[in-house]
């Protein structure tokens, strides 16, 4: 059952649009009660006027259920009922059925025709055995556990997967797709050139501006261009572009995945004996290892002259000197430092994006679950990556 | 309720109709007219546009030229509200069924009559029921659409289109999957909903037996000449039409699968 779908008490509107199709004119609404019951004991009968259509039944059926019970009616009288759509019959079938097997009697050509072609063994679902709480908790647990560590096995053959899939790569390069990786490679690289550039621009300016307010009461105003080129090179830009393309590629990924799982397209490359790795992980991984480090300089870049705005606008200091103070402080390593960090994140989020399309439940929702995931899974192992890189290159002492 | 309809005339009119994706002309000169309680049958090879014929005629895409009436309204002009309750007279079964995914055979069905009626919910649920029984489908309510075999799909999507008796019934290959004994069971639903209801049946089918037994006219669409190549009760197309392509579509496999009329 879908959420909101019809939750018990849930008001839905009485507002109902026209069915002009079937209505019934010329057939007066009886004064009385539509659905009454007449006669006691044996001789009850249930008496039903007017047309039974989707329009009416509704009353009908409140109506219905609202009978006293004592005493179960033998015979439902339709001979004032001039006509019924299936909705209607199936209310008749109801209360016949309801009623033990009541006679339907009067009923007319239309309404006779109706009632065979709905009467058909239709038995209630057995009902659901009542749950145990202890039992139920004992239930949850176990299947989570079970869940648990079936995905973790998933995870580490794909992490093997993928990885005897790099080293395949290496060895015949020819052999890997070329054609889809090229075209990876402009979705998310090229189109997400503006973004990145946006997003990191007013991440300098807005760190040179914070920084500024500061610098300024020291006489330290140059310091912000060596604050600002480095925290973006060394942490930012890198961090900020992988949460982008977490958000932009790693999503993208894992609903393509997962809706080719959906509509069995991975099933079919598994019964044609091709590798999923090679087909869909791949290529995307590869895309993404490439254009990461392109993205993240085009990031120290505009960042850069984000911190310059800043710099020359709200410091006055002039723009050589600026630039002068950010390049000298600014040494290679701190960019490679950043790019290093850049590619691990690039994995992480391909990788991430891949598997949670491949884990896919059915459905639709399924695939809106796994772009969630996707999101959100890489930018938590991006960040938890991020804290082990920072721990390597202080041991490593660089 | 063959009283309920008022209006005379045919039920659905396409005139001068030219079906096209962008610059490529599927369909083109498409005249025809579907009377009430008619069942009119849409025939023609794979790949010839009749999914695309069914879609100009709900109204999911617009003509590039040409007019489509339904109940002698305009459907291409219609817009907003209008064409929402021109819709609502039809039910649509798709080529590929087309259920919900996230939902139950049951809700399915139901959700048509959860929508246009005021019905309570217990008594939606009984209906569905009874609308997937009759379609064969009795114990599968709680079934989500991944869990069921094509055909089950199929005959499910019937169910849902049926859901609201709508006066005019759209099928795209109901039959298409199943096996012979429920593809005849289906033939005779739909046989008998025309003759309680007054449905008027427009029905894409390639398999013959079904066309001999439903059809009371049809149209046949060649893919090579883009429009109706021949107009007719199928035993007048099969024994007299001098067109060839027409008289081999019937013949050859006439000979193959029996006739059922
Ligand atoms: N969305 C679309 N965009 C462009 N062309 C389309 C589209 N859908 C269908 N076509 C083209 O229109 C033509 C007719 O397709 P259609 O689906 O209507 O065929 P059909 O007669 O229903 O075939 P089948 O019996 O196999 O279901 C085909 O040549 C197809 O390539
Ligand atoms: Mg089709």
């Amino acid at each position: 059952m879908y959420p909101g779908a019809r939750g018990s008490g849930a008001p839905r509107p009485s507002v109902r649009p026209p069915r002009e199709n079937a209505t019934m004119e010329g057939s007066p609404a009886a004064p009385t009660a539509r659905l009454e019951l007449v006669g006691d004991g044996a001789a009850r009968v249930v008496r039903l006027a007017g047309p039974l259509t989707l329009e009416t039944v509704g009353d009908f059926w409140r109506d219905a259920d609202e009978l006293d019970d004592e005493g179960v009616p033998q015979r439902i009288d339709v001979a004032h009922v001039p006509g019924v759509d299936s909705a209607g019959a199936a209310f008749l079938l109801e209360l016949r059925d309801r009623f033990g097997g009541a006679a339907i009697e009067g009923a007319g050509e239309q309404v006779r025709k109706m009632l065979a072609i709905l009467d058909r063994p239709c038995p209630e679902p057995p009902e659901a055995p009542p749950q145990q709480v202890l039992f139920g908790m004992v239930d949850t647990l176990g299947t989570f556990a079970i869940e648990t560590i079936r995905h973790a096995r998933e995870t580490v053959e794909y992490v093997g997967a993928l990885s005897a899939g790099l080293g395949w790569v290496l060895r015949r390069p020819g052999r890997l797709r070329w054609g889809d990786t090229l075209s990876y490679m402009s979705r998310v690289g090229a189109d997400a050139l503006g973004i990145v550039a946006l997003i990191n621009g007013l991440m300098g300016l807005i760190l040179a501006f914070q920084m500024a307010s500061q610098m300024k009461q020291y006489g330290a105003d140059i310091y912000v261009a060596d604050v600002v080129g480095l925290s973006l090179a060394r942490e930012l830009a890198p961090l900020m572009t992988a949460v982008i393309l977490a958000g932009r590629s790693g999503s993208a990924f894992a609903a393509e995945i997962g809706t080719m799982k959906v509509n069995e397209e991975v099933s079919a490359l598994d019964a044609m004996g091709l590798d999923r790795t090679r087909f869909l992980v791949l290529p995307k991984v590869l895309a993404l290892l490439a254009m990461m480090p392109l993205l993240v300089v085009f990031a120290d870049a505009f960042g850069i002259i984000g911190g310059l705005v800043v710099g020359t606008g709200f410091l006055d200091l002039p723009v050589g000197v600026y630039l002068n103070q950010t390049f000298t402080r600014l040494d290679l390593w701190d960019v490679g430092q950043g790019l290093i960090r850049a590619e691990c994140y690039a994995v992480v989020i391909a990788a991430v994006g891949c598997l949670r399309g491949l884990q896919t439940k059915d459905g639709a929702q399924g695939v809106g679950a796994s772009a969630t995931s996707a999101v959100v899974s890489s930018i938590l192992l991006v960040v938890v990556s991020n804290a082990l890189l920072a721990v390597i290159f202080y041991l490593l002492d660089v | 309720m063959s009283e309920t309809r008022t209006a005379a005339g045919p039920i659905v009119r396409v005139r001068g109709l030219r079906a096209a994706y962008g610059d490529v002309t599927i369909l083109r000169d498409i005249d025809f007219e579907v009377a009430r309680g008619e069942v009119f049958v849409i025939l023609g090879g794979s790949g010839c546009g009749k999914s695309t014929l069914l879609r100009h005629l709900i109204g999911l895409v617009d003509p590039a030229e040409g007019a489509i009436e339904i109940d002698g309204e305009d459907l291409v002009a219609a817009r907003g509200a209008l064409r929402e309750r021109l819709r609502r007279r039809f039910g649509v079964l798709f080529q590929g069924g087309a259920l919900f995914s996230n939902m139950t055979l049951a809700e399915n069905v139901g959700l048509p009559l959860e929508e246009f009626s005021d019905l309570p919910p217990e008594a939606i649920r009984r209906i569905a029921q009874r609308k997937l029984a009759l379609v064969g489908l009795t114990g599968y309510e709680d079934h989500r659409p991944n869990e069921i075999s094509g055909g089950m799909r199929k005959r499910a999507g019937v169910a849902r289109a049926l859901a609201l008796d709508p006066p005019l019934l759209f099928l795209d290959e109901p039959s298409a999957g199943l096996d012979p004994i429920s593809a005849a069971d289906l033939d005779r639903l739909l046989l008998d909903l025309r003759e309680s209801l007054g449905t008027t049946l427009v029905v894409v089918t390639h398999e013959l037996a079904s066309i001999y037994a439903i059809a009371d006219r049809c149209i046949m669409l060649d893919k090579a000449r883009r429009t109706i190549v021949a107009t007719g009760r199928p035993a007048d197309l099969r024994d007299a039409s001098d067109d060839p392509f027409v008289r081999e579509f019937f013949r050859r496999e006439a000979t193959a699968a029996p006739e059922v009329s």
